[in-house]
């Protein structure tokens, strides 16, 4: 029984949490992997491009919310993510032709295009809260759990309940949803290829005739899509703040650079072990020892390795750790 | 006497605003014939391939296809007017399937190019055995195949080949040089740069030794092997 109550601790505190958050991280790191392999530059302006994104669809559940329209269980936000996309598409593309068309047309080295973006990025944070503040916002609304910890204590009749929020669940499907659509466009598409060769070899690309306008365009488009929906599940899942948005790009790059730059399956793998490894090492570990560990051998300290204040230091080791041991990442991306 | 199907003529160029390389370079190759361009390091053979494709400005001369002037295409636009060219590196996708690298080179035809990628399958048989394999992972006789196959899916009139043969073993340079062949007598014209020059001029029809960015010798392929000093100059006697 007390290995039971261990493992739905675990699961409660622990696994739930890490899958939802990587899950987050991972639809993210493609936006940013995505701007990388096509547009050959790291794109700093993600994390507040993701913030423009969920503002608009804030904004637009707030505006359904008045009109009394809602989804019932499910988040009234889900209905205005299309809302959210078109806004940080219109957002992201005006950007493009304004500023980064005029360096890809003299061809600038990608550091430029890094500190261009770190420019684009400061505009983007000037606008979000010109908009709608420093606050919190929080606009998730319906059901708040699909099982709450009581309902499961109830159900099973063990000490630990295993609370699954509705937020989570809906993290997990809809990102599932969403990579197996972006791999279905770019493997079994005209211009998905277009797009995988583009990245592979540029000058061969152009030689095949393939337009790089239009396969930048689409990036772009597929960037704000993927941002939107990252932006809006972690807003639902936690809350919106500018502020942690911006904050966000840290734990992003690193799963980015964790897969390997330009791999999208190694940004989704490189998201999950970016959230499982801060998870785990700021999870106070033992209520979970406790159960699992022999009585001699319980801990009297919370056995937690890092205060979670600290969580975005286990993003820095973990990109200080690939950059210098393996700096293609594990799917063998391209090296910074 | 009437106009080769592809020329170069007199050109006249070099990169960006560098000095000149080529110096009233002529180059031209007719319909259904393979032209070769041989020559030292540095006479300027790729350049004067990338000079009849649009990759470097003219200052002088003028490229013809067909009779058309097409000196101000650029070379995506040559590559609609029905010219292939291969570069000598980075010549496919490396991360994607062989056949995906074959859709790629079709990206501007807008037909159905079942038709065109069996006939690449026929000349290439590896290829088909391979379709579903990463480029990446082939040997690099099998990487050049992939090349010309890509090149070819455009049903191209004019195929042109830098150094096709280069890195690879004796026995596939062979190999490839009678598929290049096999490829002109489908009527397509080839213009290509060698570094194993006789194997090249043995299968040309027409040969073009350049010598610092200029003509320095022009015949067929079997002249300029009789000709001593061909041979002494270039061939190694």
């Amino acid at each position: 029984m007390d290995v039971l109550n261990g493992l739905v601790a675990l699961a409660n505190f622990v696994l739930v949490p890490a899958i939802a958050y990587g899950s987050q991280l991972a639809l993210g790191a493609l936006g940013v992997t995505l701007v990388y392999g096509i547009l050959r530059f790291s794109n700093f302006a993600h994390g507040d491009s993701m913030a423009f994104g969920t503002l608009v669809a804030i904004l637009f559940t707030y505006l359904f919310q008045s009109m009394g329209i809602s989804l019932g269980p499910l988040p009234t936000a889900l209905l205005a993510i299309p809302f959210g996309i078109a806004g940080a598409a219109i957002l992201i593309l005006g950007t493009d032709r304004l500023v980064y068309r005029f360096y890809r047309a003299q061809r600038v080295k990608p550091v430029i295009l890094v500190i261009v973006s770190i420019g684009v990025m400061f505009v983007y944070e000037g606008l979000i809260r010109f908009i709608i503040g420093t606050g919190e916002q929080r606009f998730s609304d319906g059901e708040r759990f699909i099982i709450s910890a009581r309902e499961f204590k109830q159900m099973t009749g063990l000490r630990e309940g295993l609370a699954l929020k509705t937020t989570q669940g809906l993290t997990v499907v809809t990102a599932i949803v969403v990579v197996a659509l972006l791999f279905w466009f770019l493997n079994r598409t005209r211009t998905g290829k277009s797009m995988r060769a583009f990245s592979d070899n540029e000058d061969l690309a152009l030689l095949s005739g393939i337009n790089p306008e239009r396969v930048v365009t689409v990036t772009w488009l597929i960037v704000a899509a993927l941002a939107t929906v990252a932006g809006v599940l972690y807003g639902l899942d936690k809350s919106f703040k500018p502020f942690v948005y911006f904050q966000l790009l840290l734990p992003i790059f690193a799963a980015a650079i964790v897969g390997g730059l330009g791999n999208p399956l190694g940004a989704i793998a490189g998201g999950f072990v970016v959230a499982f490894s801060e998870v785990g090492i700021t999870y106070a570990w033992k209520k979970v020892a406790v159960y699992l560990l022999p009585e001699p051998l319980e801990p009297s300290g919370l056995v937690q390795l890092l205060s979670t204040d600290y969580k975005f230091a286990v993003s820095f080791v973990i990109l200080l750790i690939v950059l210098l041991f393996r700096p293609t990442g594990l799917f063998k991306g391209k090296a910074v | 006497m009437h106009d080769p199907f592809l020329i170069g003529d007199a050109m006249t160029g070099g990169y960006g605003r560098g000095a000149d390389i080529l110096h009233g370079c002529t180059i031209a190759v007719n319909k259904g014939e393979i032209a070769v361009i041989v020559g030292p390091n540095g006479a300027g053979k790729s350049t004067a391939m990338k000079a009849v494709f649009g990759m470097l400005n003219l200052r002088e001369g003028c490229v013809r296809l067909d009779g058309e002037d097409i000196s101000h295409l650029n070379p995506q636009d040559r590559v609609a007017h029905g010219m292939g060219f291969v570069p000598q590196t980075q010549n496919i996708f490396t991360s994607m399937t062989v056949e995906e690298n074959l859709e790629m080179g079709a990206f501007i035809r807008r037909d159905d190019f079942t038709d065109t990628m069996a006939q690449v399958f026929d000349l290439f048989p590896i290829l088909k055995e391979k379709r579903r394999q990463p480029a990446g992972e082939l040997s690099g006789g099998q990487r050049q195949q992939v090349a010309v196959g890509r090149a070819l899916m455009t049903q191209p009139k004019v195929l042109m080949l830098d150094e096709p043969t280069a890195g690879v073993s004796p026995i596939v340079m062979d190999e490839l040089f009678d598929r290049i062949i096999e490829v002109a007598r489908t009527g397509i014209s080839i213009l290509m740069v060698e570094q194993n020059a006789r194997q090249a001029l043995e299968i040309a029809d027409k040969g073009y030794v350049l010598v610092q960015g200029r003509n320095a010798y022009t015949d067929t392929g079997q002249a300029l092997l009789a000709d001593p000093n061909v041979r002494r100059s270039f061939l190694g006697g």
